[in-house]
C-alpha cells in the first residue's frame, strides 16, 4: 500500500547560542567552530521550557497545522529521541498525553541522529494498519553537553529542536517509493552516551563511516528505484557537519547546494535534525520532483528514504 | 616486502590531501601529529582506492589501518596488485 508525506513541521527553543559563548566556554574560537563544522549559532532550550516532549509537542502542532489535520485524528506516534533521559515510559507517552490522546499507540524510538527515518520508516510500513502517523524526532542534547566536563570536540556541534512529519496512505504532497535501513553494531562504542559519563565520539570512525554510508544508502535507494542521482531535487540530509555534508554532495556527484543545509543556524540537533530540514524547506515552496531523506548515526544506524512530489 | 614504487605512489596521495610535511618516520601516527583530522581521513581513502585501483570495503574503514605510512603500506601490501 502507498504512504504519503503530508506536511512537516518543527520547533526550536527561542535561545541563540552563539559560537563566540561557545569558545569562550570550551577555550576555542569562534572561528575554530565554524572551520569544523560550519556551525555558527545552535539553540538551547533554558530550563522553562524543558524537556524532549515540549519540544515533541510545539513540532507536533506545526505539522499537524500545517496539514491542516487534527490530533484525534492520529492512528499512531512515533517519537525518536536520543537524549530522553533513561527509564520508563519514554517522551511517546507524555507527548501523546500532552496532545489530548488518550488511547492512540504511542512508540518510542530510543535512536539519535538516524531515529526519524527509521520513524518514517516504520510509519510508512504501518499507516496501513493504523491509519495517519505523526513522525517526530525531538532532542534536547544541551542536556547531553551539560551533564559533564564540556568536551571541545563535541559540545560545540550540538542544539535542541524537533521536527515532525504526517505520514498516510491518504494521497498526499509527496509518495514515499522505496528507503533502505541498515545498522551495524560493531561500531557502537564509537559515538554514544548513557548519562553516566560525558558524550563518547571517536570522530575519526564516525566521520569516516558516514562518509560512506550515507552516499552508499542513497545510492542504493535510487538505484532499486532506478532513479539517476542527478534527478533529485533536493537531498535532506541529518544535518551533523557541514563538512560532512559537502564530501557526501562530492561523493555523489552533484552540485553542494542540492543537499538542503540549515546547520549552520541549529548546529545537529541529532534526530531532529532531517526534519527540521524538511520542514524548512517545504515552507519554501520547493520545485516539483524526487526528494531524498538520508541519516546516519549512533549504533551505526543508516539508511535513506525516497520521495516524489505528487 | 616493501615496494618503494608503492610508497611514492603512497607519499604522492598523502600530499593531495595535506599540505603539512610528511613525517619521516613510517610508523609515527598521522592523526597525533596533527597530519590528518577527521574529514582529511574519507578523502585519503577515497585517493588511495583511485590511485591504487582498489575498493576499501566498509568492514576495512577503521582509522587504524591508516594511522601511518608503514600501516596504510601493510594494507596495501595485502590489497593492491
Amino acid at each position: 500500500m502507498p504512504a504519503f508525506l503530508h506536511a512537516f513541521g518543527m520547533h526550536v527553543p527561542a535561545g541563540v547560542v552563539t559560537n563566540e559563548e561557545m569558545a569562550a566556554r570550551v577555550g576555542r574560537t569562534a572561528e575554530w567552530i565554524e572551520g569544523v563544522s560550519g556551525i555558527r549559532e545552535r539553540r538551547w532550550a533554558v530550563a522553562a521550557e524543558t524537556g524532549v516532549a515540549d519540544l515533541a509537542v510545539a513540532a507536533a502542532h506545526d505539522c499537524l497545522g500545517r496539514a491542516g489535520a487534527n490530533a484525534l485524528a492520529l492512528g499512531l506516534i512515533i517519537v525518536a529521541s536520543g537524549s530522553a533521559r533513561p527509564g520508563f515510559p519514554g517522551p511517546a507517552a507524555e507527548v501523546a498525553a500532552q496532545l489530548g490522546l488518550d488511547s492512540t499507540p504511542a512508540l518510542d524510538v530510543p535512536m539519535a541522529s538516524a531515529g526519524s527515518l527509521f520513524g518514517m520508516v516504520m510509519a510508512a510500513e504501518m499507516a496501513g494498519h493504523f491509519g495517519d502517523v505523526l513522525v517526530i524526532g525531538a532532542e534536547q542534547m544541551s542536556a547531553v553537553i551539560e551533564s559533564g566536563p564540556l568536551d571541545p570536540n563535541t559540545a560545540v556541534l550540538f542544539g535542541d529542536g524537533a521536527g515532525a512529519a504526517l505520514v498516510s496512505v491518504r494521497p498526499g504532497r509527496w509518495e514515499i517509493l522505496d528507503a533502505v535501513l541498515h545498522s551495524d553494531g560493531q561500531y557502537r562504542d564509537a559515538l554514544a552516551f548513557d548519562w553516566s559519563a560525558p558524550l563518547r565520539m571517536n570522530g575519526l570512525s564516525v566521520i569516516l563511516q558516514a562518509s560512506r554510508k550515507l552516499p552508499a544508502a542513497i545510492e542504493e535507494v535510487l538505484a532499486r528505484q532506478k532513479v539517476a542521482t542527478q534527478d533529485v531535487t533536493v537531498f535532506l540530509l541529518h544535518q551533523a557537519n557541514q563538512n560532512l555534508l559537502l564530501r557526501v554532495a562530492k561523493a555523489l556527484g552533484i552540485p553542494a547546494d542540492r543537499l538542503f543545509s540549515n546547520v549552520a543556524r541549529y548546529g545537529n540537533t541529532s534526530s531532529a535534525s532531517m526534519l527540521i530540514a524538511a520542514a524548512e524547506w517545504s515552507q519554501a515552496s520547493p520545485p516539483a520532483g524526487h526528494v531524498v531523506f538520508s541519516a546516519f548515526g549512533a549504533g551505526f544506524h543508516w539508511g535513506a528514504l525516497l520521495a516524489r512530489s505528487t | 616486502m616493501p615496494d618503494p614504487t608503492r610508497r611514492d605512489r603512497l607519499l604522492g596521495v598523502l600530499k593531495t590531501v595535506t599540505t603539512q610535511p610528511i613525517p619521516a618516520d613510517d610508523d609515527k601516527s598521522l592523526f597525533e601529529s596533527g597530519l590528518l583530522d577527521s574529514f582529511a581521513l574519507p578523502d585519503l581513502v577515497s585517493a588511495i582506492e583511485q590511485e591504487f585501483s582498489i575498493k576499501v570495503p566498509d568492514r576495512d574503514l577503521n582509522p587504524r589501518k591508516f594511522d601511518s605510512i608503514a600501516r596504510m603500506e601493510a594494507y596495501l601490501e595485502d590489497h593492491a596488485r
